[in-house]
């Protein structure tokens, strides 16, 4: 475990520090003078040069890169230039509104793709299986903002059960928080269901074929007992490691439903910086992100590698 | 050492369940066969045409495809003229689809919307392909530093999440439906390098490759006439399934702002002013969605289709 924890660890050092440079290097795509477009349009030439000052720009590029990547490390991931706010703190104060979000999707997605995965795979060509297959390629082929705009129509303008965006924090109204953000962790979640049945439905398939759930069979336990005990934690594991994966579509997706239902999150905050060409925040939501789904999927490495005996040594 | 010998006898039972399940299908095709010789490419496409999901999804893109070409002709109105005395009319005799909030035709922006939705989708693969294959062969087959600096690069691109990565593209760039598909295309890149890489190291140490090699062909002429044909079918397959996850890309950005531009039509800008709407004029977000929904559907049917008639062994 601590060696194959090193080399996972050691091999993760160029990884990260080609994704800070991919970064870096996103702002040479500017078209002409970072500091001049940053400026606004007034363009004020003390503006100017107060922003060539702040960014280095009259330093060559890897001086800058050692400037910028020194603040990240430090944990200062450069300053917002329109709300004149550390862009951590940004961060920080949008992030637990997203990860509730994302949190909920994720247990919608596997509340419904596992299930669904599991009987498609025991009844393969029947109906069930049908029916789940045919969910997964809507679920994979629907636009989720196009999802929740419908969802918006036929809850909130029709039948006017739930509110159609906005958000309430837990703290001041769990109830009205709840009912703001099903309609959104279901269309985050919707896709991810998708994916979810897909795998456990070939996991599934894969192990209900193998000796070991035959001699189960054999000796008389229910095929409840087979398929729940037996098979389905075989299974398991490589859905680990793909949920995962799955956390990038979360956050690409949580930038779209968060636009649709007007919530305050890191999706949200992405997409104002981008239209307030606020780069440092653009950058810094980036690298965050990056650096979080990296290390999920370190985790989810490292959960595989403990629920999997084979694996140990 | 238990553990290997449980696997192996796995192994050993799962052979004649699969030999069964692909033996009537092989047999089938063996008797096809004997009248005529078939490529390997004639035989996939027999087996494509078998597909139902496959060939409804084929038949829906071709309608699309129709669509966008003759835009011009088969819209019944001009897709960016307004009219004041139109504004968000429901569906009618006169405006099918409605009219959206400037008194445009719903139907005629869906219909020009098809152009830059499969633009984008054909473009961004495209792009991708260009510079993903290249990369893959060039890392799979020197191997050595070669392969370390792209791998390594490859590896920095895909933990960044795909549309994030887009989004960042593309507001670096500057909003444009260019833009978005340079975006796109470079943010699907990765999974190019990735796949064609790990297909040339399963086929350069094939026997055939070694006879190329035996006689006398030079490196270049192995990589490109022995190896890259014999990786193509799982490229094709990705390819079809990326230019799906391409159209919901560019929806995406152009609902966000950051791809086509208004007032030129297209299917995710639509969605984008629809939402504001959605409580007057709901027809405003029907149909572009719709058009998105079906034409995502049927590349992916196609490219599952692909992937059984390609690939006999993913089943």
């Amino acid at each position: 475990m601590g060696s194959y924890l090193v080399q996972r660890l050691a091999a993760l050092v160029p990884t990260v520090f080609l994704v800070t440079i991919l970064i870096f290097c996103l702002q040479q795509l500017l078209p002409g003078d970072p500091a001049v477009i940053l400026a606004g349009e007034d363009q004020d030439p003390q503006v100017v040069a107060y922003l060539h000052k702040k960014l280095h720009l009259d330093e060559p590029l890897p001086v800058r890169y050692g400037y910028w990547i020194g603040g990240v490390l430090r944990g200062d991931f450069g300053e917002s230039l329109r709300i004149q706010q550390p862009v951590r703190e940004l961060i920080l104060q949008k992030l637990p509104v997203t990860l509730e979000l994302a949190g909920l999707a994720m247990v919608i997605a596997l509340v419904i793709g596992i299930p669904a995965g599991i009987i498609s795979a025991v009844a393969k060509d029947s109906a069930w299986d049908y029916a789940a297959n045919l969910f997964a390629l809507w679920g994979l082929s629907t636009p989720n903002f196009w999802l929740g705009i419908l969802l918006i129509l036929l809850f909130a303008v029709n039948l006017g059960w739930l509110p159609a965006s906005g958000y309430v924090s837990p703290f001041d109204d769990l109830r009205a928080n709840l009912l703001s953000m099903i309609m959104p962790a279901f269309v985050l979640g919707n896709a991810i269901a998708a994916v979810l049945m897909r795998h456990t439905r070939s996991a599934m398939l894969q192990v209900l074929n193998a000796d070991y759930v035959r001699t189960a069979r054999a000796k008389g336990l229910t095929e409840r007992r087979v398929v729940l005990r037996h098979a389905l934690r075989n299974a398991l594991t490589p859905i680990i490691t793909l949920g995962a994966l799955e956390f990038g579509t979360l956050l690409s997706g949580a930038v779209l439903t968060e636009q649709v239902f007007s919530i305050p999150g890191f999706g949200k905050l992405i997409v104002d910086a981008v239209f307030n060409r606020d780069y440092a925040v653009v950058q810094g939501v980036v690298l965050f992100t990056s650096s979080v789904y990296i290390l999920l999927n370190l985790v989810a490495d490292l959960a595989y590698f403990v629920v999997n005996p084979r694996l140990r040594g | 050492m238990k553990s290997v010998d449980l696997r192996a006898r796995t192994l050993a039972a799962a052979r004649p369940v699969q030999g069964v399940a692909n033996g009537p299908e092989l047999g089938s095709d063996a008797a096809l066969a004997t009248p005529r010789e078939r490529t390997p490419g004639q035989r996939a496409w027999r087996r494509l045409l078998r597909r139902r999901g496959a060939m409804l999804g084929l038949v829906i893109v071709l309608i699309f495809v129709v669509m966008a070409i003759g835009a011009a002709w088969i819209a019944p109105f001009d897709p960016v003229a307004t009219s004041w005395s139109a504004v968000r009319k429901a569906p009618s005799a006169a405006h099918w689809f409605g009219t959206d909030e400037l008194g445009r035709d719903v139907l005629s922006r869906v219909v020009w919307g098809a152009r830059a939705s499969l633009l984008a989708g054909l473009v961004s693969v495209a792009i991708s392909m260009a510079l993903g294959v290249p990369l893959g062969l060039l890392a799979g087959y020197l191997g050595g530093w070669v392969d370390g600096v792209i791998s390594r690069t490859t590896d920095a691109m895909l933990a960044i999440p795909f549309l994030i990565l887009a989004i960042a593209l593309a507001a670096f760039l500057g909003p444009s439906l260019t833009n978005a598909m340079i975006a796109i295309g470079i943010s699907a890149t990765p999974v190019f390098v990735r796949l064609t890489r790990a297909q040339v190291l399963a086929v350069k140490v094939e026997d055939f490759v070694e006879a190329a090699r035996a006689v006398g062909n030079s490196r270049w002429r192995i990589a490109l006439c022995h190896i890259l044909p014999n990786v193509l079918p799982p490229l094709i397959v990705q390819s079809t399934l990326a230019i799906a996850a391409a159209v919901i890309a560019e929806a995406s950005l152009s609902f966000l702002g950051l791809g086509q531009q208004p007032p030129a039509p297209s299917w995710g800008s639509m969605l984008n002013t629809a939402k504001n709407y959605v409580d007057h004029a709901p027809w405003m977000a029907i149909w572009p969605g719709l058009s998105i929904f079906l034409l995502v559907l049927s590349f992916n049917l196609l490219g599952d289709g692909l992937r059984d008639a390609l690939d006999p062994r993913h089943r």
